[in-house]
């Protein structure tokens, strides 16, 4: 299958604050961005792709890495000429958050209020603050409407809070092994990966950066914490099962069993590049999504505003955001008469499976987006 | 899509689509590929639900830009409201559920009228067949009884007794034979039975 190539990430400044839902504001700030295809005449094919914790707006095509090494795009399966998401059809923008550590606006950037880094002043910031953030970049490029706004895990609850907060602004809301709202054991595993953070003695009440240092030991366990709820029972046991390092017990603490060996070469590579303020930013911000609260816990309230066409899909192994939470958003807009389709694919990979190529799963969403373009060759609303 | 088109493509689902009113809330229990959700919402301006299991089919129903919920009926419509549609369809799928009655039931809460289809097991071919010291094997019922996914066997007079247990009342019974219906003898000479059916109001 084709791909879109060498890509190349932009950027734009937007100097007037933006106001937080903590009541605090940033005062000004930068977002990064990608964009792949043509954005056509009146402007009806534009896709918003929303990214999930550990990723960023390199969506699709590659990167050239300076060793000559070729640096993916988390989603390039999804979007690219021919894909699912095809970028010959649709203006595809794949957007980095503020708080996040790949360019936009982050705790590792300067504050204007003390010329030093944010550090751990950073504001905590929303999944509703990062729609608001997309909004004015959409504004910035003319994008009145997206044809559909897209995203997987902490992305789809991007993407559903787009569909709440600017129903007029998208046709379609694509939302992918997501959830309305985490569980108390997804609340609790996020505050593990936290706490290691946090007790990190080279953590330094967030301001590692003026000490030349980073939380590594911390960051690292995190990502191990969140890399076990990213997998299947199953599919850690079909890749590592029991399986030894050296053929035979050690007898002390390094590596015997090859499942420690892969969590411990996740966590040191993800410890490498991403910052332990953004980890802490965004399982909050993970944390603190939830539509219905405003709404007397009420998701098919929450939902009532709601004007796009829907298409939700989960995997039976996900065990992280279930299937049962995928249902939830789905019966709050069958309530609301909403336009919904609803795929479960019965995928072995966990959470994971979102990232990965099946067939069942990438059929759907491409006769979905086959439908959005009918509808916008025909000129009308699908 | 239009009448003929649906005629052509599928007579018995054609005879059955002029049971359901215009502008009908519609929710289509094992819904195929969705090619009578998109003949009532084209037709008939109906807005409907499709629910279906198949992986393969639910490309198909978002192709037909049918609203189609991937679902295991044998699961339970909790998903739907009570009396939350107009008509629910459940058509050539009832015998393939291995809790008909459950479902039943559940077509009762979520529903005010129904329609339900499935093969004649009386058909006279199949008579003949058991007869004859065999499983009947047909255009209605083409499996062999090794790989049939037709759980339920169940002829006309069946079915009557088992809606009126799970609180629907039968307005209309129509035995059907390529598309046609059938007047005489029908509980021989039709392959699909086709029920129409109201909740019944408690007395």
């Amino acid at each position: 299958m084709s791909s879109l190539g060498i890509v190349f990430p932009q950027s734009m400044h937007f100097p007037e604050p933006l106001p937080l839902s903590s009541g605090a504001s940033l005062s000004d700030y930068t977002l990064m961005y990608e964009t792949y295809g043509t954005l056509n005449a009146d402007k009806s094919n534009a896709v918003l792709i929303c990214h999930a914790l550990n990723a960023s707006h390199h969506v699709a095509g590659m990167y050239e890495r300076a060793d000559g090494g070729k640096n993916v795009g988390w989603w390039d399966n999804m979007v690219g000429p021919g894909k699912p998401v095809d970028t010959d059809r649709f203006f595809v923008i794949g957007v980095n958050n503020p708080g996040s550590c790949f360019g936009s606006t982050g705790p590792m950037h300067t504050n204007p209020a003390t010329g030093k880094p944010y550090g751990a002043d950073f504001p905590v910031v929303t999944v509703e603050d990062w729609v608001r953030a997309q909004a004015r970049l959409a504004d910035a490029l003319g994008i009145q409407q997206f044809a559909a706004v897209m995203g997987g895990s902490l992305g789809g609850m991007q993407a559903l809070s787009w569909s709440m907060l600017f129903p007029e602004r998208l046709r379609h809301c694509v939302v992918i092994a997501s959830t309305p709202k985490l569980s108390a054991q997804n609340i609790a595993f996020n505050d593990v990966a936290r706490q290691a953070i946090l007790t990190d003695p080279d953590f330094h009440g967030g301001h590692y950066y003026e000490h030349g240092v980073v939380p590594k030991r911390g960051l690292r366990v995190a990502r191990m914490v969140g890399h076990i709820t990213y997998l299947s029972d199953d599919s850690m046991a079909e890749k590592f099962g029991r399986g030894l390092r050296n053929g035979d017990y050690q007898f002390g603490y390094g590596i015997d069993f090859e499942i420690e060996s892969y969590l411990r070469y996740q966590g040191d590579k993800f410890s490498e590049y991403f910052d332990a303020n953004t980890y802490l930013l965004i399982t909050k911000a993970l944390d603190y999504f939830d539509p219905a609260r405003a709404h007397g816990d009420d998701l098919s309230k929450a939902l009532a505003c709601t004007k796009a066409d829907f298409l939700l899909a989960s995997f039976t192994t996900d065990w992280r955001f279930s299937p049962e939470r995928s249902r939830e958003i789905v019966q709050a807009l069958v309530n609301n008469k909403r336009r919904v389709t609803y795929a479960e694919i019965d995928a072995p990979h966990g959470h994971d499976a979102f990232l990965l190529e099946d067939l069942r799963y990438m059929n759907v969403v491409r006769a979905y987006y086959n439908r959005i373009w009918q509808g916008i060759s025909e000129g009308g609303r699908a | 899509m239009n009448f003929r088109e649906l005629i052509k493509l599928r007579p018995d689902l054609a005879f059955i689509a002029h049971w359901v009113r215009n502008g009908s809330e519609v929710l289509d229990l094992g819904c195929g590929d969705g090619v009578m959700l998109e003949y009532l919402q084209s037709d008939k301006q109906c807005l409907g639900y499709g629910v279906e299991i198949d992986d393969d089919k639910i490309p198909l129903c978002v192709n037909r830009g049918v609203a189609v919920i991937q679902q295991d009926l044998e699961s339970g419509l909790a998903m739907f409201a009570d009396n939350a549609f107009d008509m629910v369809l459940c058509l050539s799928a009832l015998q393939m559920m291995k809790n008909v009655e459950g479902v039943l039931r559940d077509i009762a809460r979520v529903g005010r009228e129904a329609i339900v289809s499935f093969p004649n097991f009386a058909y006279w071919p199949h008579r003949v067949s058991l007869l004859r010291g065999r499983m009947p094997v047909s255009k209605s019922l083409p499996y062999e009884w090794y790989d049939t996914p037709n759980l339920r066997c169940a002829t006309i007079k069946d079915f009557e007794e088992l809606a009126n247990k799970a609180g629907l009342e039968v307005l209309e019974c129509i035995a059907l034979h390529e598309g046609k219906p059938v007047s005489v003898l029908p509980n021989w000479r039709g392959s699909l039975a086709v029920f129409r059916l109201r909740k019944k109001i408690a007395a």
